[in-house]
């Protein structure tokens, strides 16, 4: 049994002072009620201390007893993680429902992972070797697509002293015995880590590797490096969620953590409906054999919301431990940084920008240092990749949120309310994004693409912001006092932005274009450009160009080969040549 | 056992706009019902907003006008604040606590009812799939609406929302079994309230409507309690008795003025233009009340309708509310000025839910690619015309002069219609071909080969191209 260490004092939303306290610590997890509500110690003071309060604290009153787990807000870790779908404290939602029914109810104690599943579990080490932290123990085929690593927990070292011969087992069952100085560690397949402490790697190292998503605006404009991070700020509906979905399906990431905070609860549904039955296109397996989902849904407490983004890279560093590289999509760090805002306005702490607390940016700076590619303690590597999506009130990228989170990014794609009015999607706005990672991931696609790569790339985000100005002054004049030459930019712009840029994350086929599908269709414009220029110098009328057979081929090109057909898409590129040879006109 | 629900205390220490701070009490529980009888002998009931050994901070429901330091009487009840639901309440006018209006005695109660409502597990939601058709041309083709949305009209002063959302009501309900309508007032004038009554009524379906009126004279603090008494009522509907329910809140600004006027008189910490931090999660609690749940029958359908200050779509309100509903339909006071009705601005107005509900086997094969096709044709027409304005209408292309004509047919016989005339899917996708159709072919790149083959009927006359 749990003792008694405070009573309630106060009840003020999800913030709980308590009174009479005895031994707490900062941060220790708490029970409060005869619900006994989950809540996290948040202030000490002589001996009161406020907590905060992980579910809806309707009812508290003041004398209810508060219990201590003696330990801070913890994940348990083990075979079961991929598939489920937890809140933000990690409960399992799945079973809450069985247990349950359609609605949430308050005091859930249920345990993240299954206890009576028997795990295949084949031993990696043998009775008397010296295993250190980190070190791989034993194998579990935990899905179809992920082999689980059992490691030794970060603080445990010393000669393993009992090992279990290949067999099933639980994840409370023993499976080693491990005996250092301190004494004999009992090891299961699982092991707790607090959320808000990073866990533990050998080294950062730099990553080179994009983290290939299969949209084009990104992969080919603004490249994400596997252990990078990204934040994706845009008002509302601009697309940020449908950017975050796309990724966790398409890009070619082991595993993918995506943490719904404070969203819709039909966005969870739509994941736990559609991900079982899409496919991994590389390896045949349901996504959902790859996926974790956090949700904790506008509707939840918001206490929790606040931590949910902590389960969540929580989850996301255990999986780099076993040498993955993990996606961890935050949908969305507003929703985060406002249930900070609400519970330092109920802690009474003086308030910054927007009634924001001072603390904001660092708490975003530790965030973001969790992520990055690592060497693991087991000398893997492994990396945590953020893409988080910002949603600025009123769209306004000045405001605290989107300002502080540019400083601890590397890529920010900026969705741009304009092309989202227009259903030009992704709404990624080629003007105010940007990605550091441009040159790092160059080398990748030299090596397996086309060492053309960056060169065109330049050579489109040229045009790009040629055009920008241009329109400007069509704007004001109207496009027949530009010469020919300038009005080709804006021409071949226009099939730029509709042929390429834009993609339909609903069309099967253009929902995901591999990187030398991508690099082909760059090409093939760049191709086009070129040879209309020299027809224009020669006297061609621009408006001809958009007639052309080969035009139009062009604006069809993401739909009409698939990845199948790539070689035929090549082939389009030679047609080029021949059109304007011919002057297909 | 100590029944604490049962005493009773005298005088209050403070009262403060609909807020009173009682002490010397036993120890209550938080965000529970109070209930207060005055020195009249009126009754009134109030919720905990904050407890503390030995004193509450209650918000009185009904307002403090005329409550007084002394002589009221306080119990504190140890249970949430509910309400009796039952199928009864179709059919019938209740004031914004969910008290009848109608001279008629309460309703039978089948159940009793947290207006808190339960938070509906996510993995226990089905995802919306079966459309609603509104008999609307812009809602149907380019905005459809689900069953289990939650889609709002964002408008502005003056404007026809309410008879653009009672036209909707009207229509929608075509060919269904178990429909009905939940309506919430908060703070609009009774002409509003009977707005919609009559509208009910001329359309017969007045024994399907439960009612939830706090009008603009009763106390600004009911309103927070409005929409939580009728969507209580809609879920015992919805998730108890299998209906699919449609629920209009209106006016949400006065909901979120409410909200704000209780937050300053505590002295909360503002966020934006002095609404609270937690207007978002506040009003996240209402929206995310929408919904379908898996293997029960009925759904919850909302359409919350809000005038926004100043027309200003970035205001907290609208922004605040488009970030948690799944799209929007947004009036303009431009096309309502040249008289086009529905005045509703295609660009800005989108339906999330759309895309998984609509095309072959749900609603007709060409349905996406013509959506995208009038929004990306209707965006290039708003360009030609901000360059047209500049340079003046001779400057423009061939190719320019043909949008314009689109645009023009496409605001005058796609996006208009009348307030009694309902198209059917069919038809208003018949009447897009027919307005695409003045564009040349090669114009709409975003429709496929085969679907250009079947629907496209050029009409158009490209003058002076080689
Ligand atoms: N790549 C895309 N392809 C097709 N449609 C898209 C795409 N991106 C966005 N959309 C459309 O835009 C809608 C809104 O996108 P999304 O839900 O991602 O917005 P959001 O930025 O997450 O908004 P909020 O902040 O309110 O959650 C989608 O429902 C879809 O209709
Ligand atoms: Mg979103």
């Amino acid at each position: 049994m749990m003792e008694t260490v405070g009573r309630i004092y106060r009840v003020n939303g999800p913030v709980v002072e308590i009174a009479e306290v005895q031994s707490l610590q900062m941060l220790d997890m708490v029970e409060v009620g005869s619900l006994r509500l989950v809540g996290e110690v948040v202030h000490l003071r002589s001996d009161r201390a406020l907590v905060q309060v992980y579910e809806d604290t309707t009812g508290l009153r003041p004398g209810d007893p508060v219990y201590s787990r003696h330990q801070p807000l913890s994940v348990e870790l083990g075979p079961g993680l991929l598939g489920s779908i937890y809140d933000g404290i990690q409960r399992p939602l799945k079973m809450i429902q069985e247990n349950q029914g359609f609605a949430i109810g308050r005091g859930s104690h249920l345990p993240p992972l299954d206890r009576t599943k028997l795990w295949k579990f084949s031993p990696q080490v043998v009775s008397g070797q010296e295993v250190s932290s980190g070190e791989v123990i034993g194998e579990v085929q935990e899905t179809g697509l992920v082999k689980h690593l059992v490691m030794v927990p970060p603080s445990v070292s010393g000669k393993v002293c009992q090992i279990v011969p290949s067999g099933e087992y639980s994840v409370d069952q023993e499976v080693a015995v491990i005996e250092s100085d301190q004494g004999k560690y009992l090891l299961t397949m699982s092991q707790h880590w607090p959320v808000r402490r990073a866990r533990p790697y050998r080294r950062k190292i730099e990553s080179a590797e994009p983290l290939l998503t299969g949209q084009r605006v990104v992969d080919t404009l603004f490249p994400l490096v596997k252990g990078g991070c990204v934040a994706v700020p845009g008002g509302f509906g601009t697309g940020k969620t449908v950017v975050q979905h796309q990724l966790a399906k398409w890009s070619n990431a082991d595993i993918v953590v995506f943490v719904g905070c404070g969203e819709r609860g039909n966005e969870m549904a739509d994941v736990l409906l559609s991900f079982p039955e899409l496919i991994d296109p590389r390896r045949q397996r349901p996504l959902m054999e790859r996926t974790i989902l956090v949700a904790n849904t506008s509707n939840m407490p918001v206490s929790a919301r606040e931590a949910s983004i902590y389960t969540g890279i929580t989850l996301a560093e255990y999986y780099r431990d076993m040498g993955y590289q993990v996606a961890l999509m935050v949908d969305s760090t507003s929703r985060w940084a406002e249930a900070l805002r609400e519970l330092s306005g109920r802690l009474e702490e003086m308030p910054m920008e927007e009634g924001f607390p001072a603390y904001l940016p660092s708490r975003l700076a530790e965030f973001y240092e969790r992520s990055g590619a690592v060497e693991t303690l087991s000398r893997r590597t492994g990396s945590v990749s953020v893409i988080a999506s910002v949603s600025p009130p009123g769209g306004d990228f000045s405001e605290p949120v989107t300002a502080h989170t540019r400083r601890f990014v590397r890529a920010f794609w900026a969705l741009d309310r304009e092309l989202a009015n227009q259903r030009h999607y992704p709404a990624i706005s080629w003007v105010e994004s940007y990605s550091e990672y441009l040159e790092e991931v160059k080398e990748w696609w030299d090596r397996n693409v086309s060492s053309e790569w960056l060169a065109l790339r330049y050579g489109v985000m040229d045009l790009l912001q040629k055009e920008e100005r241009l329109s400007q002054v069509v704007k004001v004049v109207g496009p027949d006092v530009l010469p020919p030459s300038q009005r080709l930019i804006l021409q071949i712009c226009g099939l730029f932005k509709n042929a390429f840029l834009q993609q339909n994350a609903f069309d099967p086929v253009d929902a995901y274009s591999s990187a030398r599908k991508q690099f082909l269709m760059l090409k093939a414009i760049i191709r086009f450009y070129q040879k209309a220029q020299v027809a224009v110098k020669s006297g061609m009328a621009v408006s001809r160009i958009r007639q052309s057979p080969v035009y139009q081929k062009l604006l069809r090109m993401k739909t009409d080969y698939p990845e199948d057909k790539l070689s035929q898409l090549e082939n389009l590129i030679g047609q080029i040549d021949d059109a304007f040879q011919l002057e297909e006109f | 056992m100590i029944r604490y629900d049962l005493r009773e205390y005298r005088g209050l220490q403070e009262i403060v706009g609909p807020i009173f701070i009682i002490r010397e009490i036993h120890p209550v529980g938080y965000n529970e019902l109070v209930e207060i009888t005055d020195n009249q002998g009126q009754e009134r009931i109030g919720l905990t907003l904050e407890v503390g050994q030995g004193y509450a901070v209650v918000q009185v429901l009904t307002g403090t006008a005329g409550l007084s330091l002394q002589n009221c009487r306080v119990r504190f009840k140890g249970k949430p604040v509910t309400i009796g639901v039952s199928e009864e309440m179709l059919g019938r006018v209740f004031n914004g606590l969910g008290e009848p209006q109608d001279g008629l005695p309460s309703p039978r109660r089948e159940e009793i009812a947290d207006v808190n409502g339960q938070t509906i597990n996510p993995t226990a939601r089905d995802y919306p799939h079966k459309i609603i058709e509104t008999g609307l041309s812009v809602i149907d083709v380019m905005n459809t609406l689900v069953r289990g949305q939650k889609l709002p009209v964002f408008s502005g002063s003056g404007l026809p929302h309410n008879i653009l959302a009672a036209q909707i009501t009207r229509q929608a309900r075509a060919g269904e079994e178990d429909f009905c309508i939940v309506f919430a007032a908060m703070g609009v004038k009774y002409d509003t309230a009977r707005f919609f009554l009559r509208s009910f009524e001329d359309s017969g379906v007045l024994d399907r409507v439960a009612m939830f009126l706090s009008l603009a004279d009763s106390p600004s603090i009911e309103r927070l309690m409005t929409p939580r008494v009728a969507l209580t009522c809609a879920e015992f509907l919805a998730f108890r008795k299998g209906k699919h329910v449609l629920v209009i809140l209106t006016d949400m600004a006065n909901y979120c003025e409410a909200l704000r006027e209780l937050s300053t008189l505590r002295g909360e910490i503002p966020a934006r233009k002095g609404y609270p931090g937690y207007l978002y999660s506040d009003l996240a609690s209402l929206y995310e009340r929408a919904g379908v749940v898996k293997n029960l029958a009925g759904s919850i359908t909302q359409l919350p309708i809000l005038t926004m200050p100043n027309d200003d779509l970035t205001h907290p309100i609208p922004d605040l509310t488009g970030f948690i509903t799944e799209g929007q339909v947004v009036m303009d006071r431009e096309l309502a000025m040249r008289g086009i009705y529905p005045p509703v601005a295609c660009l800005p107005s989108l339906s999330r839910l759309m895309k998984d509900n609509i095309g072959k086997d749900l609603t007709r094969e060409d349905h996406p690619a013509v959506a995208a096709q009038l929004f990306s044709a209707y965006a290039q027409v708003k360009e030609i015309r901000a360059l047209a304005a500049v340079v003046g209408e001779e400057e423009l292309s061939p190719l320019d002069h043909l949008y314009l004509q689109f645009g023009e047919s496409f605001e005058m016989s796609f996006l208009s219609q009348g307030i009694e005339e309902s198209r059917t899917l069919e038809e208003s996708l018949d009447l897009a071909w027919e307005v695409l159709s003045l564009l040349p072919r090669e114009e709409l790149a975003r429709i496929k080969e085969e679907m250009l083959e079947k629907y496209y009927q050029e009409k158009h006359e490209l003058s002076g191209s080689h």
